[in-house]
């Protein structure tokens, strides 16, 4: 299928999605919803580099705070001199410009580790960037910020309705732009560096290059993820917005769902995300993280690759074949017992 | 950028070439030139380097000393990948396919980032073809749409060589690719390098079996502890005495 057919469908199903939750007439539907779409598009954009090029980023929270703090500056810089507000839209780019910059600056220093070494720079990274934070008054420090959210939004209704809107939008863009990459040469080139970057290399692929525009990609959609944020939560303080959970969630969302295709992030996103939203509300916030460390372990002691992978090894009998790249042989899926 | 190759004509032209690891001298003031068309032996008892000098050559490992030219272009500095944009391409000693993409797909790597980057794009059936036409002239394309960890150990040092040959190179340095393979076999490789190189590709074998060096190499190069001791007529360097102590001690 071509990128507009995706597209489209995609729009399609993204305005059930929103007909369905207006249909249901609660608004914490939206509120729910928006965490769960906001996951999507975090562990989407994990992938990017995570599952396509084989290198594990915990720096989410890092990149999803650098959007968030991103609109808490422009938000005091508008209240402070006057100025329009800005839609939501243009926040999510200006936070997507500021993350995937920072991206391709963090990926030029770092890129050159490899294996865990990466991962632990990306560790540090959020924890440079929490400090900065902290330490600067303008969005509040430690204190925290407030951003006063309008009520309403015509003709829409509830603010929170327009919010679950836009990144129900950047999750349809996310997973876009995920399926593009992945069966474009840029995705052949991602699945090399994956493999084996002294092959790649000798193959003449550029491989930091493609390692820096995944991080840049990766970064950008973190970042426009965050940009809403504020909005959305109303109170933005660093303790919050740098947590660990938004690295864990967004690493094993896509490890449960499955790497090696735009559909993992999807369903780990979902289900996880639903979950913890249900576990929430019935349990208590707090058995999260355990629940996502369970499930963690159980999936890669049973489906090591992800949810994706378990499907594709029950009606195929071959493991980890890409979605994407169907098999072109004679025995049809129909045939196997 | 002329289409002369050096100045003596030569397509790989390496001068004074040294690489150390710490206290470890590698390779030492090593000087080779390789002419068009021309079907070079490597050969050396193990750790004498041979790897080592591909490395350097084709970007992998950074020397330290000395200069690499191609094609009458300096190297030294050159990312790997630009390399083998310029035409040099290389197989592993040891294979490394890359194993979660398909043979197919193994072979459409270098077509898509180097014969593409060489700026005559080729449409997608084209693509297609030739990835098949590769791996047909290896005996693979049964397996295509297989995964590398379905191969054998011949069969992926086919793909190895189908994938160095796929980025169309003007020199093939091919490293050990026959270590471990029957008489058949080896002389089904040996075929595929003398056709390669009869449609014009400038070829370096590296191989420690005598039998398939001596008969597919025009010339004879020895290394023995990162020092070049002989470059030659096959037949002249087997008889060096210096060589035959090398090989058979004193």
């Amino acid at each position: 299928m071509r990128a507009p057919g995706f597209l489209l469908i995609c729009l399609l199903v993204a305005a059930a999605i929103f007909a369905a939750a207006l249909a249901v007439g609660n608004d914490y539907v939206f509120f729910a919803g928006y965490v769960v779409l906001q996951y999507v598009v975090l562990s989407t954009a994990w992938n990017i580099l995570g599952g396509y090029c084989g290198y594990v980023n915990f720096g989410t929270a890092a990149f999803f705070a650098l959007g968030a703090y991103s609109t808490v500056a422009i938000y005091k810089l508008i209240t402070e001199n006057d100025f329009y507000r800005m839609p939501i839209p243009v926040l999510m780019l200006v936070g997507g410009v500021v993350s995937g910059v920072i991206g391709l600056g963090m990926g030029y220093l770092t890129l050159r580790l490899r294996g865990a070494f990466f991962s632990i720079a990306t560790l540090a990274l959020a924890v440079v960037l929490e400090t900065l934070v902290v330490n600067w008054d303008y969005v509040g420090g430690s204190r925290g910020a407030y951003i006063i959210r309008p009520e309403a939004i015509e003709p829409i209704g509830n603010y929170i309705r327009y919010l679950f809107l836009m990144m129900l939008l950047l999750a349809v863009a996310a997973l876009t732009i995920a399926r593009l990459i992945e069966h474009s040469r840029l995705g052949y080139g991602f699945a090399t560096i994956r493999d084996d970057e002294l092959a790649a290399e000798a193959s003449g692929v550029p491989t930091l290059r493609l390692k820096l525009i995944a991080t840049t990609i990766s970064g950008a959609l973190m970042g426009m993820a965050g940009a809403p944020f504020p909005y959305y939560i109303g109170f933005l303080q660093p303790d919050s917005t740098f947590a660990l959970d938004y690295a864990v969630n967004s690493i094993a969302m896509p490890l449960i769902g499955g790497t090696t295709s735009w559909v993992g992030p999807l369903i780990g996103a979902l289900l996880l995300g639903s979950l913890q939203q249900i576990i929430t509300v019935t349990i208590s916030s707090a058995v999260n993280l355990l629940i996502v460390g369970c499930l963690l372990v159980l999936f890669v002691i049973v489906a090591p690759n992800g949810i994706v992978g378990l499907v594709h090894t029950y009606l195929q009998r071959k493991p980890d074949e890409f979605v994407g790249r169907r098999r072109v042989d004679a025995d049809a899926p129909g045939t196997v017992p | 950028m002329s289409l002369m190759t050096g100045s003596g004509g030569e397509l790989l032209q390496v001068d004074n070439l040294g690489k150390r690891f710490g206290g470890f001298v590698a390779l030492e003031n090593i000087s080779l030139s390789v002419a068009p068309g021309e079907r070079l032996g490597l050969i050396g008892p193990n750790g004498s380097g041979k790897s080592t000098l591909v490395n350097c050559i084709c970007g992998t490992l950074r020397n330290e000393q000395g200069s690499v030219h191609f094609d009458g272009r300096r190297l030294d500095g050159l990312l790997a990948h630009q390399r083998t944009h310029l035409g040099l391409a290389r197989s592993f000693q040891l294979p490394r396919p890359f194993v979660s993409l398909s043979l197919i797909d193994n072979i459409r790597i270098p077509l898509l980032y180097t014969v593409a980057a060489r700026g005559h794009g080729r449409a997608a059936h084209d693509v297609e073809a030739r990835c098949s036409g590769l791996l047909r002239e290896v005996g693979l394309e049964a397996k295509a749409r297989q995964r590398p960890r379905d191969l054998t150990q011949v069969e992926m040092r086919k793909l190895e060589l189908a994938r160095a040959m796929a980025s169309e190179p003007k020199l093939l340095i091919a490293d050990e690719a026959m270590a471990g393979l029957t008489h058949s076999e080896i002389e089904d490789i040996l075929a595929l390098l003398v056709r390669l190189n009869e449609q014009g590709v400038t070829i370096i074998l590296i191989e420690h079996i005598m039998r398939a060096v001596m008969s597919f190499s025009r010339r004879l190069v020895v290394l023995v502890s990162g020092r070049k001791i002989a470059d030659g007529a096959p037949t002249d360097v087997m008889r060096d005495p210096e060589v035959e102590r090398a090989y058979l001690g004193q």
